[in-house]
This record gives structure tokens, C-alpha cells and sequence, in this order.
């Protein structure tokens, strides 16, 4: 019997011949370069990639890696997932979800400490899933708690889309759905705050690659032409990002400024049109969503539009859902970690206090967060 | 990390708008929401995430993918086979 893992599988996509010549190529134009580049990485996948190969290390001395808030659990704020917990006490609700909440802790607990407890909760692969179990407990309401970037916003919607065609009563929706270009502009913005200390902090983004595949590159257009930061849509193999930042350097090298592609094979300029029209259809912009680390960000997320507000479950259980705000742990500096400011390490609790099996901040909640990706991997490049 | 494993269509069920596919020898299906009716067809490359199929992948790119994934799997046995296929969509952060 072979003992081959899915390790081995990446790599396969880890060509070292193809990385090294890479590398090298790297290495010689950033040379070229007038001064130093931080590239932030927006999404977690990236930034899950880049430790487990090691890429800082094949890095020239002046290219630098900022790791974004790409992981969509590691940004619900305690405030949502509360909601969640609070759903999932009702007697007559089954709480259903993606499998990758299970462990985010809310200011209550998390959903598995919930269903630890015997609240309803089921983890589905998919949302289409939540069918199933309506269709399966027509006595019950299922509430569908909806999470993730613009790449699962049309999954959900697709469920919605087949509620209504379907005429099935017992399906409910909580909708967490965020959006990226915001919170990239977020974190421009925050650096000019404070001129001195986050000067020259983001020069250039890596953008995401499965949102992407959705909303099209066409949403980072503004990037380059508004906020002069060049953004390269990169694929998740280390092959793609190292090719990716070659292309960036070779941007402020020939002094160009603008928005690429280096993950052809999947992503578009246009993007998945039919998927995008569907999200148009049921949702419109929140005027704020408060994202775990970060704070409100203004337009960042989805809600239902008001004539779906029969789905809405934050309407419907809106006398009990909790309202008030919850501050993280007073030490944990996520926020600054998010916007480039700091490195994992220089937070005072790292490793000890706070751990994967103990998260205190968002950073550390998912294997992709920074702290989580540092804990793991951190040795290959300290 | 998602691997973006190509799979391939082998079967399309119009009335409940599901395709069948292949990755890489494990059979499972997708939901076909988020393409234009009639954009796949049987024999096509796709990429799945989350129970749909979320877009058509260029043939030679797949097939350029599809090598490397052979080779890997050549050494593998059924079970073991398709463990990765599965493994490689409960990725901790697929919601991105
Ligand atoms: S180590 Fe923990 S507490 Fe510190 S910044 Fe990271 S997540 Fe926050
Ligand atoms: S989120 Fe999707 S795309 Fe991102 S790493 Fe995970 S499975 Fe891959």
C-alpha cells in the first residue's frame, strides 16, 4: 500500500526546478528595484501558501509580504456568530452552516460548543444541502447562517433562487456575505491615518483567486487607477505567486501601473456573469458590516434585499438576536497585523496565551490566518 | 489550500440542473446554478467548489493539470484515491 498524502499531491505543483528558476528571476529584477515593496497577499489561501513553502525565504531582501484579512471565519465578528448561538438555542430551529464556522468562538462559545450542548447544529458541505434537511424536519425552521467572500455569496443565492422555486417554507437565511475590493480600500485608507507609521506599507495587492473566478478581475480596476497599488490575480500553487510577483516587480520596474492577470486558466476580466446577476437579484449592499479585527467597514457586506424580508432570519428573531458590541482580547493586535503593521510574533500573546487550540483574535481562528499560518510554519522562516 | 483539481462531466441531469462529474476517478455531483443553461456540456473540464460548478476550465489547461495530478495518483489505490479528491474541497478556508 503506497503511504502517498494529499502533501504529496501539492507536490507535485512544487516543482523545485520551476521555483528556483523563479526565484531567480525574482532576485534579478528586484535589483532593479528603487526601493522597497510590501505586497499583501488579500487572501488566505495565499497567505496559507506562501508559509507552507516557505516563499519569504526566496525572497529578495526587499520584497516583503503582508498578509491580508482573506479568511472569511477568521473575520466574522463574536457579535455574528452570537447570533448563531442564539439561533441554534430556539427549540424549533436546525442551525445549519459550512463546515468552516465549527470552531470560531463567539463572546457564548462556539457553534461546535453549542451542539456540544445539544443545540441543532449541522455542518454541510454545501448549501444546497439545507434542502435536504428542511425538506427531511418539515416541523422545523432551518436556519441557513450564510458565510464568505463574493466566491460563496452565489452558492448561497443559488439556494435562495431554488427556496422560492421550490415553494419550501422552513428555510431561513442569516447572511454574512463580505466583499473584498472594500476592505483593500479599508486598509489603504487606515495607512494614510497615520502618515509617519504606515507609510509605504501596501505597494502592491496579490488579489484573490476563487473570488476572482466569480466576480471578475474587473473589481480591482480601481487599484491602479485610483490609489496607484498595481494588483496581480494570482492562483494558490507556489508556482502561480512566485509568478505573480515576478509580474508585479516587473510593474514598478518598467513603471507601469495596472491590473493583471497571472491565473488565466480560471479567471476572467468579466468574471461568472449568471452568478453575478444572481447576487444582484436577492442582495444589496449593507451600509456597514463590522469585520473582526478591523472594525465597520462601509459597504463591505450582503443583506437580503427588504422585499425577501420573509427569509431574513435577522428580521424574523430580530427581539432576540444580542445587540450589544464585543471588544477582542485587549493584547490582541489583529488589526494591526491585518493592515500590514505588524508580524504575528511581536503580539505579546502569541503561542502562549494564544493558540490554534485556544484562539483569542481572529488571526489565529483558522489554519489561514497569519498567527495560525506563523504558528504552524513560523520555523521555516525565522 | 484548494488544489483546483479539474473534473470532468460525464453526465447532465437537465431536470434537476445537476452535472455528474469525474475528479480524477471519484464520482460525485454538482450543481449546475451558476452557469449559463447550456454553457457545459458532457465531456467538459470544470472546476467545482462548494457542490457547484463554478466555471468551465480551458481543455489544454486542464489537461496540463490533470498531468501532474496523474502521475501522484498512478501510485494510488481506490480508497486512498479518492480520500484526496475529498480532502481537497474541505479546505479550512474554501469560503474565499
Ligand atoms: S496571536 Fe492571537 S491574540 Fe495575538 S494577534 Fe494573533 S490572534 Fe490576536
Ligand atoms: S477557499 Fe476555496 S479556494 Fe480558497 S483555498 Fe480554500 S478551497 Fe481553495
Amino acid at each position: 500500500m503506497s503511504t502517498l498524502q494529499l502533501k504529496d499531491l501539492y507536490d507535485g505543483f512544487r516543482d523545485p526546478g520551476v521555483i528556483r528558476g523563479l526565484a531567480k528571476l525574482i532576485n534579478e529584477e528586484a535589483k532593479l528595484l528603487g526601493r522597497p515593496i510590501n505586497i499583501m497577499e488579500v487572501c488566505g489561501g495565499h497567505t496559507h501558501s506562501i508559509m507552507k513553502y516557505g516563499l519569504p525565504q526566496l525572497m529578495p531582501g526587499n520584497i516583503k509580504f503582508i498578509h491580508g484579512p482573506g479568511c472569511p471565519v477568521c473575520i466574522m465578528p463574536k457579535e455574528r456568530i452570537d447570533h448563531a448561538y442564539v439561533l441554534s438555542q430556539q427549540d424549533d430551529v436546525i442551525l445549519v452552516t459550512l463546515g468552516d464556522m465549527i470552531k470560531v468562538p463567539g463572546s457564548k462559545g462556539s457553534l461546535q460548543d453549542a451542539r456540544a450542548k445539544g443545540a441543532d447544529v449541522r455542518f454541510v458541505y454545501s448549501p444546497l444541502d439545507a434542502v435536504k434537511i428542511a425538506l427531511e424536519n418539515p416541523e422545523k425552521k432551518v436556519v441557513f447562517f450564510a458565510i464568505g467572500f463574493e466566491t460563496t455569496a452565489p452558492m448561497t443565492v443559488a439556494l435562495i433562487d431554488t427556496v422560492l422555486k421550490r415553494g419550501i417554507k422552513n428555510i431561513f437565511f442569516h447572511i454574512n456575505h463580505v466583499t473584498v475590493p472594500e476592505v483593500m480600500v479599508e486598509l489603504i485608507d487606515s495607512r494614510d491615518e497615520h502618515v509617519d507609521s504606515y507609510n509605504n506599507r501596501i505597494d502592491a495587492f496579490l488579489g484573490p483567486s476563487h473570488v476572482s473566478v466569480i466576480t471578475g478581475a474587473k473589481i480591482y480596476e480601481k487599484f491602479p487607477k485610483e490609489y496607484n497599488r498595481p494588483v496581480v490575480v494570482s492562483g494558490f500553487e507556489p508556482v502561480d505567486v512566485m509568478e505573480a510577483i515576478l509580474m508585479l516587480i516587473r510593474q514598478f520596474n518598467e513603471e507601469r501601473c495596472e491590473l493583471e492577470i497571472q491565473y488565466k486558466r480560471l479567471v476572467s476580466h468579466e468574471g461568472n456573469l449568471k452568478a453575478q446577476q444572481l447576487i444582484e437579484k436577492y442582495f444589496e449592499k449593507a451600509d456597514l458590516f463590522k469585520w473582526r479585527g478591523l472594525g465597520n467597514i462601509p459597504q463591505s457586506g450582503y443583506r437580503l434585499k427588504s422585499i425577501y424580508e420573509e427569509l431574513d432570519a435577522e428580521k424574523l428573531y430580530a427581539d432576540i438576536l444580542p445587540k450589544e458590541e464585543i471588544e477582542d482580547h485587549k493584547l490582541c493586535i489583529c488589526g494591526d497585523i491585518l493592515r500590514g503593521m505588524a508580524n504575528p510574533p511581536e503580539c505579546t500573546i502569541f503561542g502562549t496565551a494564544c493558540k490554534p487550540s485556544s484562539p483569542l483574535g481572529s488571526c489565529m481562528v483558522s489554519s489561514e490566518g497569519a498567527c495560525a499560518a506563523y504558528y504552524k510554519y513560523g520555523n521555516l522562516i525565522s | 489550500m484548494c488544489l483546483s483539481i479539474p473534473s470532468k462531466v460525464v453526465q447532465i441531469d437537465k431536470e434537476q440542473n445537476v452535472a455528474v462529474v469525474d475528479t480524477m476517478g471519484v464520482t460525485r455531483k454538482a450543481g449546475l446554478d451558476l452557469v449559463e443553461e447550456g454553457s457545459i456540456e458532457v465531456g467538459d473540464y470544470v472546476l467545482i467548489h462548494i457542490g457547484f460548478v463554478m466555471n468551465k476550465i480551458d481543455e489544454e489547461d486542464a489537461m496540463e493539470s490533470l498531468k501532474v495530478y496523474n502521475e501522484i495518483l498512478e501510485k494510488l489505490d481506490e480508497q486512498e484515491r479518492e480520500k484526496l479528491v475529498l480532502e481537497d474541497d474541505d479546505c479550512g478556508n474554501r469560503t474565499t
